[in-house]
């Protein structure tokens, strides 16, 4: 879960990582009311999940109040690639010396924590590197040890920060790092982390991306969730416990594992279809869950066949075709289903089904195959569908 | 021959109770063939569950059964604690099916094994497991769609695509030697390269299977390894070719950041190393039984 810049501030504050006094506001009347608290001058800025804000005109300068009126006017409702503005956040203007760049995320290949350090900050990370990779300090954290305060001191050296910035830095990357540590984050950024022109070292933004797998042990998450804004089908996908992302095409796609859910996608794609959806039932699906995955695909209108997908490991295919059964009583289902079930019980399974099988439930014996029928199915659906929407504002215009 | 596990592995399950998963899981494995000898619940040391010596520690059950291996499908947030508690009652291989484990949890345990328990192999987490047919089967994969015999080895970050992976050969014939489902996870504790090098030294497997997924570059880092070390044929397969950039699939490994970790990328560098990459997972099933029979 990516949080934004007001979050991830408010984040960083329960680590003791100093950042500007603000707020955040909705409405222009609330924005004037922030910057009267944080004293100008003030920036006003726009809270989306996307990069180049400053570019697109979503952070201004305010002197005063008209002109946080006149700014967070202008902001409010702004489309920032595809991103509406909803929310500002407002904070006292620093006065800037020098800006750095400090984050810490996992390296993969090397299983420890990459802490990366540099005295070029305020800009893309990924453009110091391509342009200027010995300005970035990069050190290794073993994550059994973490980072200690003499550790990061060094690195700071390292990174050849101004003298003044470099203890209270050090200071600033421990916290940070126990931000990243103790707070679950895959990512913790601060780009610019500043130096202001009277000696003080304090995070200007925030990036964070928090590790969805350590929700059970952090209550505290449970606000940034409900700010999650994205598609509505992926929305009560998640209220239904389902790993569901959207796609753009017409076949949707069922199936447990997410290796076997890609690669479905995969396959309905080489056969000359186009995936709906990604969605994985995972492993142990019961028949409820079953259900609510078909309910999903059907909620969404530019499904015209569902290609249900299932290799029995803990998930039983026993089970999955009770759900099938048990959701073609619950739901009146729009779209053809072409099913394929194999691996733990599938006998069990086919044998389950073969009496509910008719030409809107057709079950193949291979993946591709299965891929083949549920394209054509959606192809075929397709053409109906046009002839459908004309004869239906045939009769509109009659009426 | 096989890799990691074979018909003398003896395991203990982790965590039984009548209803847990991994009673469940253990009794299929159990009636699999493999020899699961002690089970451990810290409330139920001292009983028997379904034939099974339930111990309060792990420690308990190695010192009583000789277990050698130990099998983990407790909730994420127990399963670290129960990775560290099989290492350090010396257990050499852990298979730790859990899925959705924290990735700090999974970097600190990792970390720890290295340091404290080199001597420890962890399997996972959030991986089916592994089975060499016929000799022993520990995670969740179904017995009945694995063939005896090898003489392919088959190592997969995926689950499902494992046994499909395994059906494919199996339905033609074609045997295999041991299917290692490595997981998806971000850590894991057992990669590509420790199996490809396994399967290498093996003698009876003649042939590799690899399957990997979109994310990070563990099949990049195995392309190397393949072209530098491996002398015996591999097919491959990457899922993930439709998938969009900056969105987890599933796994929490199985995102495409920027440029990096497509399937496309990944396909292109096993194919510079000398790997057969087909399109799809039928695909993989019918090269692989092309090499096997070549190979007579």
């Amino acid at each position: 879960m990516d949080l934004y810049e007001y979050q991830g501030k408010q984040y960083f504050a329960r680590y003791g990582i100093p950042t500007s006094p603000g707020g955040v506001a909705d409405t222009v009347d609330e924005a004037v009311a922030q910057a009267e608290a944080a004293g100008y001058p003030v920036v006003v800025k726009a809270q989306v999940k996307v990069g180049g804000r400053g570019k697109a005109g979503g952070i201004k300068l305010a002197n005063d109040a008209s002109e946080v009126r006149a700014h967070a006017g202008a902001i409010l409702g702004m489309d920032i690639k595809g991103h509406v503005v909803r929310r500002l956040w407002v904070e006292h203007a620093s006065d800037i010396a020098e800006e750095y760049y400090a984050s810490f995320t996992l390296d993969r290949p090397a299983k420890t924590h990459l802490g990366m350090l540099s005295r070029e900050g305020g800009v893309e990370i990924e453009e110091v590197a391509a342009t200027n990779p010995g300005a970035i300090a990069r050190i290794h954290i073993d994550p059994v040890r973490g980072l200690d305060l003499d550790t990061a001191r060094r690195w700071a050296d390292d990174a050849g920060l101004d003298e003044a910035a470099r203890g209270q830095a050090a200071e600033v990357l421990v916290a940070l790092y126990r931000c990243y540590d103790e707070g679950d984050c895959d990512l913790a950024e601060i780009n610019p982390l500043i130096l202001t022109v009277d000696g003080r070292v304090h995070a200007l933004d925030a990036k964070v991306t928090l590790d969805d797998n350590a929700r059970f042990r952090h209550p505290e998450w449970d606000e940034y969730a409900a700010t999650e804004t994205d598609d509505p089908r992926e929305k009560m996908a998640r209220e239904k416990g389902l790993n569901y992302i959207g796609l753009s095409g017409d076949v949707g796609i069922i199936a447990n594992g997410a290796g076997l859910a890609m690669s479905t996608c995969d396959v309905v794609n080489q056969v000359g279809g186009q995936p709906a959806n990604f969605l994985d039932i995972g492993g142990g699906a019961s028949a409820d869950v079953m259900s609510a995955a078909l309910e999903v695909i059907n909620a969404d209108p530019s499904v015209r066949a569902i290609f249900v997908n299932i290799f029995g490991g803990i998930t039983r295919v026993d089970e999955v075709a009770k759900g099938v059964i048990e959701a073609l009583g619950r739901v009146e289902l729009r779209s053809p289903i072409v099913l394929r079930l194999d691996g733990t019980n599938a006998e069990e399974g086919r044998a389950l089904l073969a009496p509910h099988l008719t030409d809107r439930l057709v079950a193949e014996a291979t993946m591709l195959a299965a891929a083949r029928t549920a394209v054509a199915m959606a192809a075929a659906a397709g053409s109906h569908a046009v002839t459908g929407a004309g004869a239906e504002r045939d009769s509109e215009e009659r009426a | 021959m096989s890799i990691f596990v074979d018909e003398t592995t003896t395991v203990v399950v982790q965590g039984v109770s009548p209803t847990s998963q991994g009673l469940y899981h253990g009794l299929r494995n159990r009636d699999y063939g493999t020899k699961v000898v002690a089970g451990t619940n810290p409330r139920r040391g001292g009983e028997v569950i379904e034939g099974i010596p339930v111990f309060s520690t792990v420690a308990d059950a190695v010192e009583e059964t000789g277990a050698t291996a130990s099998f983990i499908s407790v909730p994420p947030p127990f399963a670290a604690a129960a990775i560290l508690e099989a290492a350090e009652a010396g257990i050499s291989f852990i298979v730790c099916i859990t899925e959705g484990i924290p990735a700090h949890d999974e970097a600190r345990t990792y970390n720890r094994l290295v340091q404290e328990h080199p001597g420890t192999r962890l399997l996972g987490p959030n991986c089916p497991g592994i089975i060499s047919p016929g000799k022993c089967n520990i995670g969740i994969t179904s017995g009945d769609i694995a063939l005896p015999g090898g003489p392919v080895g088959i190592v997969s970050r995926s689950g499902t695509l494992t046994y499909q992976a395994l059906h494919e050969l199996s339905q033609q014939g074609v045997g295999q030697t041991t299917c290692v489902g490595i997981g998806g996870d971000p850590v894991p504790g057992t990669n590509f390269i420790d199996c490809l090098a396994a399967f290498e030294e093996d003698p009876d497997t003649k042939a590799i299977m690899m399957i990997g997924e979109i994310g990070g570059s563990e099949e990049e880092r195995a392309a190397e390894f393949i072209a530098a070390n491996v002398t015996k044929p591999v097919v491959c397969y990457v899922a993930g070719v439709t998938a969009p950039p900056g969105r987890k699939m599933g796994h929490a490994g199985a995102i495409i950041s920027g440029s990096k970790g497509t399937a496309k990328a990944k396909m292109e560098a096993l194919s510079a190393a000398g790997a057969v990459v087909a399109e799809n997972p039928t695909e993989a099933g019918e090269r692989m039984v092309e090499i096997v029979k070549e190979l007579g």
